[in-house]
């Protein structure tokens, strides 16, 4: 079976198949193209090799999430080595990303030296700009401050934002802070009240893309892989046609369509984590250090005007 | 084979005369045949030292009963970070804990202390304090 998306079998540019192999062994990138409301997820290598061409949108932005700088475990003891293999994946690109969205695990544990490694690899980047949303390996000591000051600079509340661009309404949402015993991520009252009046305004046209470190669906409870109050942010986006939600936090791709709303996760730079309930616990995964890369990816997404299809692109590391 | 069987033979020279050097407790579990590692016995002592050891995305054990006046300890043994962060109230919060390292809180006042970890938080645990 092919690591990457070969055929459209759904009417709908995926390759159930290739799309299940790189969910189960690509920690890949994705490449996303917004078309029309619905999100298409592509293979980054056949992006690179083949379909470039086809995959040209109005708009074109890359994922990355979980960079744990700091992390020097088995799993991966050198983070920042792998961060540096997905930034020159990006800059292989085609089409260079208008941006890059870090959806968040910066670092393994908030001190400012990982935060400035970070910073430093992330400057060879070919992009206009990045944005970033925390994860909770990134608020540890000091509830976010340190995150924010550097990275989140004019944001509201404890560091969520919004903006558009080429039509696209992109929305940042914080869901590591102040969890609550039993594990699941946690957006609060105020945010919600906030994204509820920040969409209020907008046509139900517009496409929407939010982006938050912990998945905003069920993936898996028990191991925190959820956040508790999400249906609530979602019930402001039922009404809008293209809704898209890019999470990161469980290392490993996996999407999921539920009516109007295509959720997906991306994989880490850093480490693999296993699948749900395939260990006693979310710990890091250690594999042979030449399946690493395999495992490791970014995420590549591309939208095109009129066309409502948000094209989502994964691709690993290897090779 | 018989190579195999030097080097086994080598180990267990070395390993006893390093025992000879610590405790006697040790090197009796040596001669028992648990090369290398602690008793069960040494296990149990460490639930009765009032330290929590924190492996594989649990505080083991869950649950701990003290007398007022105890200091407990949190020891990571997990390759993830973890913290250690009390619940409803705000008496105890560690810094990020790397593996290997260390929290340790005295606890005067008789009651019962929930606390979870604040990055993975359906990690929970608790104090009783009598």
């Amino acid at each position: 079976m092919s690591k990457y998306i070969k055929k459209n079998l759904d009417a709908d540019g995926v390759d159930r198949r290739g799309f299940l192999k790189c969910m189960a062994w690509a920690g890949t990138g994705a490449f996303c193209l917004v078309h029309g409301g619905v999100l298409k997820s592509y293979a980054l290598g056949d992006v690179l090799q083949h379909q470039a061409g086809h995959l040209k949108g109005d708009l074109s932005f890359v994922q990355i999430s979980d960079s744990h700088i700091g992390f020097n475990k088995a799993a991966n003891p050198d983070v920042t080595a792998t961060l540096r293999t997905a930034i020159s994946r990006i800059n292989a690109l085609p089409t260079p990303p208008s941006f890059v969205l870090h959806t968040g695990d910066l670092t393994q544990l908030s001190k400012p030296e990982e935060f400035d490694t970070l910073a430093e690899s992330l400057k060879s980047l070919k992009t206009e700009h990045i944005f970033y949303v925390p994860g909770e390996h990134d608020v540890v000591d000091d509830n976010g401050r340190l995150f924010r000051e550097r990275f989140a600079q004019g944001t509201q509340g404890d560091g969520w934002y919004s903006f558009d661009q080429k039509g696209v309404h992109f929305i940042g949402l914080v869901n590591v802070l102040n969890l609550k015993a039993g594990g699941l991520g946690n957006l609060g009252s105020q945010q919600l009240e906030w994204l509820e009046k920040d969409v209020s305004r907008l046509k139900s046209s517009t496409p929407i893309v939010v982006f938050a470190h912990i998945p905003l669906w069920a993936v898996y409870p028990k191991w925190g892989w959820g956040t508790e109050d999400s249906e609530q942010a979602l019930s402001y986006l039922k009404r809008f046609g293209s809704v898209t939600v890019l999470n990161g936090h469980i290392h490993q791709t996996m999407q999921k369509v539920e009516g109007n709303i295509t959720f997906h996760t991306a994989c880490s730079t850093a480490f693999p984590q296993p699948h749900p309930g395939e260990a006693d616990s979310p710990g890091p995964m250690k594999v042979p250090a030449e399946k690493l890369n395999e495992l490791l990816g970014i995420t590549d997404v591309n939208f095109v005007r009129g066309k409502h299809t948000l094209a989502i692109v994964d691709s690993n590391l290897q090779g | 084979m018989r190579n195999l069987r030097t080097t086994e033979i080598v180990t267990k020279q070395a390993f006893r005369l390093m025992a000879a050097a610590v405790a006697l407790s040790f090197s009796f579990a040596l001669t028992a045949g648990a090369l290398g590692r602690p008793s069960t016995a040494a296990q149990q002592e460490k639930t009765t030292t009032n330290e929590v050891t924190i492996d594989n995305f649990m505080f083991a054990p869950k649950e701990l009963t003290i007398v007022a006046g105890t200091e407990v300890s949190w020891i990571n043994k997990d390759d993830e970070a973890h913290t250690v962060v009390s619940v409803g109230s705000k008496l105890f919060k560690s810094k990020a804990l790397d593996t290997g390292d260390k929290f340790s809180f005295t606890f005067h006042d008789p009651g019962t202390y929930e606390y979870l970890c604040s990055i993975h938080a359906q990690m929970t645990g608790k104090i009783i304090v009598k």
